[in-house]
């Protein structure tokens, strides 16, 4: 938008939603909605409690050791179904069935097989992030310009050189946005699986929030929820932004 | 030269259409292969048992079975899929309005973009908890815990759509002096089609995740309602047969979808798969 | 004016082995069942000439080139370079993409040295190599750009310097200039005859374009389209001493462009 000549980016429409929200629990008009201003200064009293920074510091592990796995196992996938049809048939409709199913029918099992604890928590970020991790490779893979192989192998390159000095690369910008949308879902799946675990970190908190009518904090959490996933998707943006330039070039 | 022509395609059409007759069906036979080695695992996980909560595969069929023959099963997705079908025909309908508006007005599009970035790339799932309060536990509730999942990804790519809306095309419109209204019912909204199709397709998927967990966590209806209450009696094998009939279920609903839009929406991906 | 020849030249040495660097003998290619790409190809590679494949789309001439490379694997028959049966790419095969196969994350010097990167010579060696090359094909001072900051005849500059950098016998280019534009193909043209007439490398050269076949060859190969089949061998007599300009308006020269039009227009339907 441009406002007196200068052009203003769209993020800055937050602030008129804000501005909404604050007058909205000014106003009172739901009993679940306190204004914006009293949400942040209660999130400022929320990052210096103990329990928060135990909540949040088991929450970031269970969601890099996901992360790490999901990451590893789906790019795996992802390079086998691209380079194997056998793979690809075995493989391609169960990535793809996971890919949209309804994981949060999932966890209660994951809760009956690995308890109710951290485990619980990885397996189900793990599971919400894989699947688009190795769909996302697959078509990075497919996305490869054969000549690109066909020049690995007439200058006599090994099947491992092809894969780490030509094909990973090549596939680069697919296997990022992959990454970044599997981050976007682990973060999602983190939120659903202590949500009904819910005595574990951050999900005890939400309930003990919740049941108490805390709602100026539950937002807190809410919030800082929110702002950790788009700062790590635009982390992840960034990246991809910079490799972009060769995404485009491929033919 | 000619006698070799002919004698040449002889001798390599044997094993080659050989093998493209098992390559055609090797995908087919694969997918049995790796369904059938599952399920075995499983079977087996089972008999061990690895886990006391583990029933085996007989088991959470003959389950399913049961419970599909005393109906429990179809009522159980009765109340499932009120608030899904409710939740993403609201999603769907407010959506691609509020989408296409996005890809057509500027200001609309600054206004309303960055509210549904963030709410798609947010777990906003987190706010399910709130909805009981201010939404009770009722069927309002469930819908719009679908509808808070659903909607961001349709109006993202419903908007996505309108925007990537070919501009030859439209310059094609308006070098044979369409109106702008037929330029955007006869050009851009046809042009966007799969890809809004697409959208609809990725916010029903949305959808199934909010409405299940709805249910486990709101009140337990449905298909939640049978995870939860076998869970709590102890009869794992009816409990592993509601969730593996959901996934089964939305898999197929999301297959269906896709067929659709493959068909009606994509033709020309057709021919290459 | 040229020579025509059915299918075997009177040029052809008493001695394939010593004087032809390639061999191909009954070389037949099927995709599938039902695509005959090649039917009993025989042709012979003089060392140190350049050969061109020539024919119109679809004559397999791609498919043989790739067969040569050994990226491809025939239905039947045999390919020879240097008197050996080729069961994959060599080192004594050097090729050079019509689409570049630049690596598009990599500078233009580590793209010209890559060939070696893959053989494990030591970084200072190949990068040694690899800088005289890029001087050679004119991209002196492109060495830290990427594919992307560079025209479409230099991406292909980077592509020959990668092909010769590796030191092979035999330069196989697959339509090399088609995605160059006019003006810069023929200063490309030019710029390879000289290379080659100092690097003395053999070369089969894949085109569809008649002038740049006259134009760069020693032996052309037409070939006829579904299946390809070899129509016949021309050999342009052109004298390679007069200026480019002179070439293009040499008699023999548009004779034998007017000649292999006539022999290839009845294939265009």
């Amino acid at each position: 938008m441009v406002l007196f000549g200068h052009r203003i980016p769209p993020a800055y429409s937050l602030l008129i939603w804000i501005g909404l929200w604050e007058l909205a629990g000014r106003l009172e008009l739901a009993f679940i909605l306190p204004p914006f201003s009293s949400v942040i200064a209660e999130l400022w009293v929320l990052a210096q409690r103990a329990d928060f920074h135990a909540a949040a510091l088991q929450t970031l592990q269970s969601f890099f050791i996901g992360m790490v796995i999901a990451i590893i196992g789906g790019v795996a996938i992802g390079f086998a179904m691209g380079r194997s049809r056998v793979a690809n048939s075995i493989l391609g409709m169960w990535v793809n069935i996971f890919a949209s199913a309804p994981l949060s029918s999932l966890v209660p099992v994951l809760m009956l097989l690995f308890g109710l604890g951290q485990t619980t928590i990885i397996v189900t970020v793990v599971l919400f992030a894989i699947w688009i991790i190795a769909l996302d490779t697959y078509a990075g893979v497919r996305h490869i310009s054969p000549s690109l192989s066909e020049m690995g192998q007439s200058f006599g390159a090994s099947r491992w050189q092809l894969l780490t000095k030509v094909l990973f690369w090549a596939a680069l910008p697919e296997i990022l946005a992959g990454i970044r949308m599997g981050l976007i879902r682990a973060v999602k799946g983190i939120v659903i699986g202590q949500l009904l675990v819910s005595v574990v970190a951050l999900g005890r908190l939400f309930r003990t929030f919740s049941d108490n009518f805390q709602f100026e904090e539950f937002w807190a959490l809410t919030l800082i929820l929110f702002v950790f996933a788009l700062a790590f998707s635009s982390m992840i943006g960034w990246l991809e932004h910079k490799v972009e330039y060769y995404a485009g070039s491929r033919i | 030269m000619s006698t070799t022509a002919s004698s040449a395609p002889a001798a390599v059409e044997g094993p080659e259409s050989g093998r493209a007759f098992l390559g055609l069906g090797s995908v087919f036979v694969y997918r049995l292969l790796s369904v059938i080695g599952l399920f075995t695992i499983w079977e087996i996980a089972g008999l061990i048992p690895i886990s006391v909560a583990f029933p085996t595969f007989s088991d959470t069929m003959q389950a399913l079975w049961e419970m599909t023959a005393d109906g429990r099963m179809t009522d159980a997705y009765g109340e499932t899929l009120k608030p899904l079908a409710v939740g993403v025909s609201i999603s769907a309908v407010f959506g691609v309005a509020i989408g296409v508006g996005m890809g057509l007005n500027r200001l609309f599009q600054w206004t309303w973009e960055p509210i549904f970035v963030v709410l798609q790339a947010s777990p906003v799932a987190a706010l399910i908890p709130l909805i009981t309060y201010a939404y009770g536990i009722g069927l309002t509730a469930k819908t719009v815990a679908v509808m808070i999942l659903a909607a961001p990804i349709i109006v993202l790519n419903t908007y996505k759509a309108v925007r990537n809306a070919s501009p030859t095309l439209i310059q094609m419109c308006r070098s044979f002096q369409g109106t702008r209204l037929q330029e955007i019912w006869k050009v851009i909204i046809p042009n966007a089609a799969p890809v809004i199709f697409a959208g609809l397709r990725l916010g029903v998927a949305a959808g199934f995740i909010g409405v299940i967990l709805a249910e486990l966590l709101i009140t337990p209806t449905g298909i939640g309602d049978l995870i939860s209450y076998h869970r709590s009696v102890a009869e794992y094998a009816h409990m592993y047969a509601a969730v593996f009939s959901i996934i089964v279920f939305s898999a197929v609903m999301v297959g269906l979808l896709e067929k659709v839009e493959t068909n009606y929406f994509r033709p020309e991906k057709k021919k290459g798969h | 004016m040229a020579s025509v020849t059915a299918m075997q030249s009177p040029h052809a040495a008493p001695d394939p082995a010593k004087d032809n660097i390639v061999e191909v003998r009954d070389i037949t290619k099927f995709y599938g069942t039902d695509i005959h790409a090649l039917d009993s190809i025989n042709l012979a590679f003089p060392t140190s000439q350049m050969t061109t494949l020539l024919g119109p789309s679809g004559c397999g001439k791609t498919t043989l080139l790739k067969i040569i490379a050994g990226l491809l694997e025939p239905t039947a028959g045999e390919v020879f370079v240097k008197g050996k049966p080729v069961t994959g790419p060599g080192p004594e095969r050097a090729f050079v993409f019509q689409d570049f196969a630049l690596l598009p994350w990599a500078t233009v010097l580590r793209n010209v040295a890559f060939g070696l990167e893959l053989t494990h010579q030591p970084k200072a060696e190949r990068e040694e190599k690899a800088r005289q090359y890029i001087d050679k094909v004119g991209l002196g001072g492109f060495e830290d750009k990427y594919p992307h900051e560079l025209s479409g005849g230099m991406r292909q500059r980077v592509g020959l310097a990668r092909a010769l950098a590796v030191n092979a016998d035999v330069l196989l280019m697959d339509e090399p200039f088609s995605a160059v534009d006019e003006q810069t193909r023929r200063k490309f043209q030019e710029d390879l005859l000289h290379l080659l007439s100092v690097e003395k490398k053999s070369v089969i050269f894949v085109t569809h374009s008649i002038e740049e076949a006259v134009y760069v060859s020693d032996q052309i190969v037409l070939l006829s389209p579904r299946p390809g089949r070899i129509h016949s061998t021309i050999r342009p007599e052109i004298s390679r001493d007069a200026s480019p300009d002179d070439i293009r308006r040499d008699k023999a020269y548009l004779d034998t462009v007017e000649e292999i039009w006539n022999n290839l227009r009845k294939y265009l339907d």
